[in-house]
């Protein structure tokens, strides 16, 4: 079916497009963009009228968790592309750590399948770098790539011998693979379990301090630098990691970065009442660190939002804090907590939906985040301006751990289309 | 006045007025402890639950006894004996425990906010009696109780704690109720056992043990957890105990009149010598005479009605 | 509306008290051992006074011990505001000796009731011996007092207020009417 969206607000940052615009989709492909588009004479033209929201390219969040294969009680492939097309999200790029872990093709190929048949979103699996998240052996790279992965990362892990993670980097570059990077001294962070502050003090939890985080971000700096491949830093936490990012891009050395919604919302203090859903990793930090963060956003430093999805049933969550998993789901709240940085003055919107789409999709080398004609019709449309309360009984994730249940929030998707297909709201 | 909370998870909760209301209360009760009959039936069919997760005989035990003497009926779980080694979690625990209707239940466990999990979700009354390095409200409320009654007030005392504060639930909840009352706290220990930011819970950190004890009024010395060894926060034993351990000789440096706690089990000769044990100055014993006073005042206040 | 009227003034408490205390003495004359338990706390004012009286009259120095009955109520789960505990003062062995138990209004009998538990748990008194300033009837245990200053026929909707110097500034007894 072909689509034609009128009256919105077009905001295309790759192409500079911002402004009020029809949009044509045909066959799957945007067709053009224009002030004012005649519905063509195809019979079966959908016709939405955007009148008051925006239209940008579908968001990508090149950061969740899907857990499968492996845990499938807690997320599913398919579960996992609901809760992104709620959230906005056309394409998603899901982490290794499942069970098995995704280190082989078989692997990959397996989540590729059950993607196509079952997924309403793009799924891009990233593969481990090393096998089983050890931090010893090389991953098949070559073949997982063509298999279907999009990039190498052993996130939830850092590779600890920085002989092989140099030999990571290396050979990702052979195959051209972007290296996320998830930076944590895990020697450092051993005994913690949230933020070394005066928070954790006080509940009498063991403290993970920032430099846990900002020892391996300089790491993979110096990693950048001497082997001129660029890494992407995941889940910025730390003014320290902003500042040691930023002073690397003034040095020119290939680096991007992101962060999670929680870091530039949430702060240590969410932990109080021993709050297991605001148990994460890298945990939440200092408000000088969220400070940062969004300090970071603004000025460039840090290039891409992503929303670390992960869930985790009651098993994992409604136990002691010392005994908890690490995580928080957050497909379905990225977006509104990213406009609120709009709302708040502290981005515009062309970078926060610049952070959503075009840098997500540069980093992965994805032909996406860009509504030119010619691609592929990935489209959200969203009103900013709409209120509502965060609920975790309306989740359409198969999880409910979020510390934002009961957050007041504003700006709502409207619609997720992807291919040119409109995939939310679900079809009934 | 009354206790505002239905449960007792930390000092943290209490104000200075529930605090002091729990200290008088608590002198009430020491008098049933003195007389020849020591029970009287306030909690007659009441039933208490001693949920302990770490082996423990002292708080236990005074929890047993002030159940006892209140007249209630008291029912003691320890880890061994109980579901946590058939893999069963906390919460359901919990569950199983409330359907059987206690009013109480006194928990110990080895992880912060374990007690907290449990008010979310029973019915019952929930006492903390010591969660992880967390919080141990209860050995604060009888330390405070035994300095108003040697010292006859809290507010104005200088009050050093030696030893390792990080791990230490006793440290926490002592340096919340003392900087409430109006005590002035400075804690000693090993650098790798205190705290970063620990001058952000309105305390002072001296690092050499004979300065920390000039001028105070109370010595309360921590217990040293062996194993803490292995973690390489202190290099041995030894060179604890000669640093942090109170001496004859350090206690030189006190005012004569200082008194000497600790909140058991103490380590002998690490960190207490035995000859400083055997001074009056040491009211150890006095503290466990006064936690089922403590003990009592507080199921009194919690399920007294 | 409420109405105050007051039954009993300084002069009628003081007149009331002194007849007791001769009463007391006349019939315990023969130094047997007894001594005074007030009920926390206008009790202990009540028995406070009684002794001084005695000591005034005779030179006899009768020991006043305080009860406080918290402990022994059997209404804890009714009253609205739990009662701050007093602590319990009787620092000699009861075996053997004649208790004069004092406590300002005898109503129901609850109170008497609690007070008893407690003396037994304290010890095995010979008798134990009931004063109470004011009776105003309504009984719901079998309990009588042995000396009453006053009797009030009260209707239960009512209220007798005993306000005592030391506790409350001034002397006198209150009836309130139409709470």
């Amino acid at each position: 079916m072909d689509l034609l969206i009128r009256n919105g607000r077009v905001i295309d940052p790759a192409s500079g497009i911002d402004g009020r615009y029809d949009l044509l989709v045909l066959n799957g492909k945007i067709q053009a963009v224009q002030p004012v588009i005649k519905p063509p004479a195809a019979i079966d033209c959908r016709i939405i009228d955007a009148a008051g929201c925006i239209v940008t390219p579908g968001l990508i969040d090149m950061h969740t968790h899907l857990r499968e294969p492996g845990h499938e009680y807690k997320e599913t492939i398919q579960s996992g592309s609901r809760a992104a097309a709620a959230g906005g999200f056309t394409s998603i790029a899901c982490m290794a750590n499942t069970e098995p872990v995704n280190d082989t093709a078989a692997v990959t190929r397996f989540i590729c399948e059950r993607a196509r048949t079952q997924a309403c979103v793009n799924v891009f699996p990233i593969g481990a770098m090393t096998v089983g998240l050890k931090g010893e052996t090389l991953t098949e790279m070559g073949d997982m790539k063509a298999a279907g992965i999009v990039a190498v990362s052993d996130d939830g892990r850092t590779v600890a011998d920085t002989e092989v993670m140099r030999r990571c980097m290396e050979y990702a570059r052979t195959f051209d693979l972007p290296v996320i990077c998830h930076c944590e001294d895990h020697n450092l962070s051993r005994y913690g379990v949230m933020h070394e502050g005066i928070t954790a003090m006080r509940l009498g939890l063991r403290g993970i301090p920032p430099i846990a985080e900002e020892i391996i971000v300089a790491r993979d700096i110096l990693l950048a630098a001497w082997t001129g491949y660029p890494v992407h830093i995941a889940h910025v936490s730390t003014a320290g990691s902003v500042r040691l990012i930023s002073d690397a891009k003034q040095r020119g050395i290939p680096v991007t970065a992101e962060t999670a919604p929680h870091y530039f919302t949430l702060t240590e203090e969410a932990v109080i009442g021993f709050n297991t859903d605001a148990k994460v990793n890298p945990p939440l930090r200092t408000a000088e660190d969220r400070a940062a963060i969004r300090e970071g956003l603004c000025d460039g430093t840090i290039d891409v939002i992503a929303s670390d999805h992960a869930p985790h049933s009651s098993l994992e969550k409604d136990v002691e804090f010392d005994n908890a998993a690490y995580g928080m789901i957050g497909l379905e709240t990225s977006l509104a907590l990213t406009l609120a940085l709009v709302h708040e003055g502290v981005l515009t919107m062309n970078q926060a939906i610049e952070k959503l789409t075009i840098n997500p999709a540069r980093i992965l080398r994805l032909p996406k985040g860009t509504l030119v004609p010619g691609t592929e019709a990935d489209i959200t449309i969203i009103d900013p301006n709409q209120r509502w309360t965060i609920d975790r009984d309306h989740f359409f994730s198969k999880s409910k751990n979020s510390p934002l249940h009961g957050m007041p929030v504003t700006g709502k998707v409207l619609y997720t289309i992807v291919a040119g297909t409109v995939v939310y709201p679900f079809p009934a | 006045m009354e206790l505002r909370q239905k449960h007792l998870l930390g000092i943290e909760d209490l104000s200075a007025g529930e605090i002091s209301l729990i200290l008088e209360t608590a002198a009430s009760m020491k008098e049933v402890s003195s007389r020849d009959i020591k029970k009287v039936p306030t909690l007659r069919g009441k039933t208490v639950i001693n949920l302990f997760f770490e082996p423990s005989t002292r708080t236990r035990t005074s929890f047993e006894i002030a159940g006892k003497r209140l007249s209630a009926d008291v029912i003691n779980i320890s880890s061994s004996s109980s579901s946590v080694v058939k893999g069963e979690t906390l919460e359901d625990t919990g569950k199983n425990l409330q359907a059987m209707n206690p009013d109480l239940i006194i928990i110990r466990h080895p992880n912060p906010g374990a007690p907290h999990l449990l008010a979310r979700t029973l019915e019952a009354s929930i006492i903390n009696a010591g969660d992880g390095a967390h919080e141990h409200p209860t050995q604060a409320l009888l330390d405070a109780y035994t300095m108003q009654e040697k010292m006859g007030q809290i507010e104005g005392l200088s009050v050093a704690i030696i030893g390792d504060i990080t791990h230490s639930r006793v440290a926490r909840s002592n340096i919340l109720l003392l900087r409430k009352m109006g005590a002035t706290v400075r804690v000693c220990g090993p650098r790798t056992m205190v705290p970063l930011f620990i001058e952000q819970m309105g305390v002072s950190y001296v690092p050499d043990l004979r300065e920390a004890v000039k001028d105070v009024n109370v010595i309360m010395m921590l217990r040293i957890q062996l194993e803490r060894q292995q973690q390489r926060l202190f290099p041995s034993i030894r060179e604890y105990a000669r640093y942090f351990g109170l001496t004859r000789s350090v206690l030189d440096a006190a005012r004569n009149d200082v008194l000497i706690m600790h909140p058991g089990p103490i380590n002998r000769g690490v960190e207490i010598s035995p000859d400083v044990l055997d001074t009056p100055s040491t009211i150890i014993l006095d503290q466990v005479a006064n936690g089922v006073a403590v003990r009592m005042a507080l199921m009194y206040l919690l399920i007294g009605r | 509306m409420t109405q105050h009227k007051i039954i009993m003034d300084r002069d009628d408490i003081d007149r009331t008290l002194n007849r007791i205390a001769h009463e007391l003495w006349e019939r315990n004359r023969g130094a047997e051992q007894f001594v005074f338990i007030g009920i926390r706390r206008r009790g202990v004012t009540i028995a406070n006074r009684l002794s001084k009286k005695l000591k005034e009259f005779e030179g006899v120095s009768i020991p006043v011990g305080a009860l406080d009955i918290t402990l022994y109520r059997d209404d804890l789960s009714e009253i609205a505001s739990q009662p701050v505990l007093k602590r319990t003062e009787i620092p000699w062995p009861l075996n053997g000796k004649k208790v004069y138990l004092c406590d300002d209004v005898l109503y129901t009998g609850r109170t008497v009731r609690a007070a008893l538990d407690g003396i037994h748990d304290l010890g095995r008194p010979e008798a134990i011996r009931l004063i109470v300033l004011i009776d105003r009837g309504h009984r719901e245990l079998p309990i009588q007092a042995n000396y009453v200053g006053k009797h009030v026929p009260t209707t239960k909707q009512e209220q007798i207020e005993v306000m005592l110097e030391e506790d409350d500034g001034i002397d006198q007894v209150v009836l309130v009417q139409g709470v």
